[in-house]
């Protein structure tokens, strides 16, 4: 890793990577515990793409670095300060309705992400981002109609779903942070979780100070928590294989 | 080497990766898929479906195999994610082979089109009078559906 641009694009897969790492990694610890099969299946469907993008954007940020390391020494031999993933996706599951508000403002903006990433020129970075859009697609419409059918639901319903977005919400300015996130997205990505708010009968939530830090390494504690179960058997076994 | 080796070559490679089935759906070979792009000079150039498919690695190691039987262990494998792969590049034959094995086929040029595609025919009893259960189904590329006409409910190839 020599020039400064070199330095840059191993950072930015890093951040794309963990981001998706992270994220997949919290989707399945639903496996077995959904309200439903087709939701379970979902849910780890979801996780399972998203770790498949980790692998891509992990390897692509090892290769550049050229210290040997690829998407598993990265994803297992990283401390939790070395963590570049945003504060969002590190956030515990909570119930299902703090789940799928997650899902929702982060599927809607990694899809603007991996859109205009797909049309960047550095080839290696916009194939993953090419495919990775395709996928994303489904996230957030998977996402989207849960947040309609719980937050139109019943009042039961429509009470999670307003506290699950209340709870994610402040770690939304971060995705969009001028020196890492994608600042212009945000006029679409405001628009998009507007018209989907709408349809659920629900507001906006109320403006809060955004939680910052994770780009850093400045993570909550729930990131070593997570950590520790993920890299056990890595920190327990380091090398060993299957 | 001469224009017309290059191509029994790839022709050859072709044809035995045609007898290695994806390995979640045996029905279909690799090739059938799309999966297997090209060869080019002593290299074959393969595509993922799916990022986060966990057949991928069986994949590209059936395909190792396949190659070392017929001789071919000097050829190397290489993985290309662009153009991403779509289910436009399945074959039609590979079409035919899903909708016989009980998988309704994703509908050409999906890919451009809406999520969820046109409705879905039942590959039992080729009715169109059916539903979508869940989008998200047994394994990545698959979804959910149930024929509201014959009841049965079947996979269906996702959209991609």
């Amino acid at each position: 890793m020599t020039d400064k641009n070199e330095n840059q694009l191993f950072h930015h897969a890093l951040r794309l990577g963990d981001d998706a790492l992270i994220l997949g990694q919290r989707l399945s610890e639903w496996c077995g515990h959904a309200p439903m099969l087709e939701v379970d299946l979902a849910l780890a469907n979801i996780g399972l793409d998203l770790i498949g993008q980790a692998t891509h954007f992990l390897n692509l940020a090892g290769e550049i670095e050229g210290e040997g390391r690829d998407a598993d020494a990265l994803a297992f031999h990283r401390d939790v300060l070395d963590f570049r993933n945003c504060l969002l996706v590190e956030q515990p599951n909570g119930d299902f309705a703090q789940t799928i508000a997650r899902q929702f403002l982060f599927s809607n903006w990694q899809e603007l992400l991996m859109q205009e990433i797909a049309a960047a020129p550095e080839p290696r970075l916009s194939a993953i981002g090419a495919k990775a859009a395709k996928e994303i697609a489904y996230h957030a419409k998977f996402a989207g109609e849960w947040v309609v059918r719980l937050g139109d639901g019943t009042e039961e319903s429509r009470a999670r779903m307003i506290a699950g977005l209340d709870w994610m919400w402040r770690f939304v300015d971060e995705l969009f942070d001028a020196r890492d996130g994608a600042p212009s997205h945000r006029p679409e990505w405001d628009a998009r979780i507007a018209h989907a708010l709408a349809e659920a009968n629900l507001e906006l939530p109320k403006p809060r100070r955004g939680a910052m830090g994770g780009r850093a390494g400045h993570h909550s504690e729930h990131l070593g928590h997570l950590l520790a179960e993920m890299q056990f058997l890595q920190r327990a076994y380091p090398g060993a294989t299957w | 080497m001469s224009a017309v080796a290059e191509l029994s070559l790839k022709d050859r490679i072709f044809e035995i990766l045609s007898q290695v089935p994806d390995p979640e759906i045996p029905c279909i070979s690799v090739v059938d898929l799309g999966i297997v792009r090209d060869v080019r000079g002593q290299t074959l150039v393969i595509t993922p479906t799916y990022t986060g498919c966990p057949a991928t690695i069986a994949i590209g190691n059936d395909i190792r195999a396949a190659l070392d039987r017929a001789g071919l262990s000097h050829i190397e494998i290489e993985t290309t994610l662009s153009p991403p792969w779509t289910t436009d590049w399945i074959s039609d034959e590979g079409l035919a082979k899903l909708r016989d094995y009980g998988i309704a086929p994703p509908p050409r040029g999906a890919a451009k089109h809406s999520l969820r595609g046109t409705a879905a025919k039942c590959p039992r009893c080729g009715s169109l009078h059916t539903e979508e259960i869940s989008r998200f189904g047994s394994t990545p590329c698959k979804a959910l559906h149930r024929c509201l006409d014959c009841r049965e409910p079947f996979d269906r190839f996702k959209c991609h």
